[in-house]
């Protein structure tokens, strides 16, 4: 492990450099993260992406490390060989991303686009506030999955907690297996497709209609991330019964009074 | 934020001591102010007692040696009257020791008469629990207390990130749950009816070292588990009596259980093998322990789990 410098307000100091430790070879690089600090990990990954234009890098022995692997605004291959701690992938616009591994509270935060798999669980938080791209989670998930989503596609394909889609506005999510209490509470819009129980349904979220766009939407979400049969899904969207918008300005509404 | 960790070995004694700390020196970043450990030993016939006679901020003014001793001689005079045969004293820092003794009475009476002596409380009381806390990260408190070598069962230790209350050794977990021999509990969260709970159960006997609302789920638990329920039992009547957010861990003899709250906003990660169960806030303090890429889980909202020995 690096030895860390401490500036003299005690606070780590700050070394954005690339500790350069990758084996590149040709469009391909590879890097243990084993002895590296989480600066340097995302350092070098950046080097990588950015400067030496790589377009598929492995990264080993992650650790459990948080904040790995974030904010990556480029179209490559990601893969992480092991798991991942907390606010690992967050803000990222592109990646395709493999995690053979788990992933700990708030993978993937605020996703604009790409794809990542998870082979193992999530914990809480899982997808929070994703715009776009597609998050697919092998195992279970915690509690709060897309909460506050407002794109993008999650699917799950064990088991979900408490909250599932809270304050979504937009986006769709696939719960293969079961989904804890308030499922889609507070929910705006957006659809949400579950395959085993729902213990209970949040504040305004209702069954849906399904449709053929819906039968058409999950089979192909399947078969692109080969995610095998699709199984019986029930169709959950808003309500609509929280909606107390005045779509009008101040001004206008003078006018029409 | 505070940190909490857990480990239970299946198959015999482990070096508990030692990874313990490595558990918890992961998650330093999580609460620099104290930390904590209850560790198991080998079961003893007599008692064993950790006792602290001072806070360590407590103001070192010129008579604080002579206080202590004389504090130290005090106890040790309280335990004979009582009927106690003590085996060893040994000191782990100049505010705090370790009793070994033997005794059949009530421990109730016992650790009351103890903790008369002024500034004195008793850490942890029972067969083979031992609670060690104090300021400072867990390298530092492990080579103060030398528990590097300290061989076990199962333990659980405690990094503070004080919020509720101040940054001493009385406001720092694991709680003993007065006056239940080898039961102790930590605590990641906030308990927000700690009053209602503190009022009603200094009602019925029981006393408080501190103004930290964890102490209440140690205590709660005991006076469960005295008029007749078993650990997982009385984990679940807390999670519909006692309100907020909170992830804790509770251990006893030979048992460890976890219980998260309804909400789940508080974390802890899951590893079960088939030697043993290790658990934490986060799980770069379990690989702290098990070196490699490992299956880990979050478990669910309002879930109860215990394993034992």
């Amino acid at each position: 492990m690096d030895t860390l410098t401490y500036d003299a307000r005690g606070l780590v100091e700050v070394d954005g450099t690339a500790p350069r430790v990758a084996t590149i070879d040709g469009d391909r690089a590879e890097f243990d993260a084993r002895d590296l600090t989480t600066r340097k990990i995302n350092s070098e990954l950046r080097r990588l992406v950015y400067q030496e234009g790589i377009r598929d890098v492995t990264i080993l022995n992650p650790g459990a490390r948080h904040s790995l692997a974030v904010g990556i605004l480029q179209r490559c291959r990601i893969t992480i060989d092991g798991s991942l701690g907390y606010f690992g992938l967050g803000l990222i616009d592109g990646p395709e991303v493999h995690v053979r591994g788990r992933v700990g509270w708030s993978a993937c935060e605020n996703m604009m686009s790409g794809v990542v798999v998870v082979d193992g669980n999530a914990g809480s938080l899982t997808a929070a506030a994703i715009r776009g791209g597609d998050m697919i989670v092998k195992g279970r998930v915690g509690a709060r999955t897309g909460i506050d989503q407002k794109g993008g596609t999650v699917i799950v394909m064990g088991d979900a907690g408490s909250m599932t889609g809270f304050m979504m506005q937009r986006g769709r999510q696939i719960i293969v297996g079961d989904v804890g209490n308030g499922l889609g509470d507070s929910m705006y819009d957006g659809t949400i497709y579950v395959g085993g129980k729902v213990r209970s349904l949040g504040v305004d979220c209702v069954p849906g209609e399904w449709t053929e766009a819906d039968t058409e939407f999950v089979e192909r979400k399947f078969a692109i991330h080969e995610l095998g049969p699709v199984p019986q899904l029930q169709k959950f969207v808003c309500g609509k019964q929280l909606y107390n918008y005045d779509n009008l300005e101040p001004s206008e509404r003078k006018l029409v009074l | 934020m505070c940190g909490i960790a857990g480990i239970i070995s299946r198959d015999g004694e482990r070096e508990i001591g030692s990874e313990m700390t490595r558990m918890l020196q992961s998650m330093k970043h999580r609460g620099p102010d104290s930390t904590g450990y209850a560790l198991y030993g080998p079961p003893s016939e007599g008692y064993v007692m950790r006792v602290k006679l001072a806070d360590a901020n407590t103001p070192r003014d010129y008579e604080f040696d002579g206080r202590m001793q004389r504090h130290k001689s005090e106890i040790e005079r309280r335990l004979a009257q009582l009927g106690a045969t003590v085996e060893s004293i040994t000191d782990a820092t100049d505010y705090a020791f370790e009793a070994h003794f033997a005794y059949d009475g009530d421990l109730k009476a016992l650790a009351d008469r103890v903790e008369d002596v002024a500034g004195v409380e008793v850490l942890s009381l029972g067969h083979s629990l031992q609670i060690v806390k104090d300021l400072g990260d867990a390298e530092t408190v492990s080579s103060q207390y030398k528990l590097d070598k300290l061989g076990g069962t199962h333990a659980i230790g405690h990094v503070r990130m004080a919020t509720e209350s101040d940054v001493d050794i009385s406001g720092a977990h694991p709680y003993w749950a007065y006056p239940f021999s080898d039961i102790a509990v930590v605590h990641n969260g906030q308990l927000t009816n700690y009053h209602q709970w503190k009022r009603r159960l200094e009602r019925s006997g029981h006393r408080f070292q501190s103004e930290c609302d964890s102490e209440i789920i140690a205590v709660y638990l005991a006076e469960k588990m005295a008029e007749g329920a078993d650990l997982e039992g009385a984990m679940r009547d807390s999670l519909d009596e006692l309100d907020g957010v909170f992830t804790y861990i509770c251990v006893t003899e030979d048992a460890l259980g976890m219980a998260k709250d309804e909400l789940a906003a508080k974390p802890l990660v899951l590893y079960e093998a088939d030697d043993l169960v290790a658990l934490a806030s986060e799980e770069i303090a379990i690989r702290a322990v098990v070196d490699r890429e490992i299956d880990t889980y979050d478990p669910f909202e309002g879930e109860v789990m215990v394993w034992t020995r």
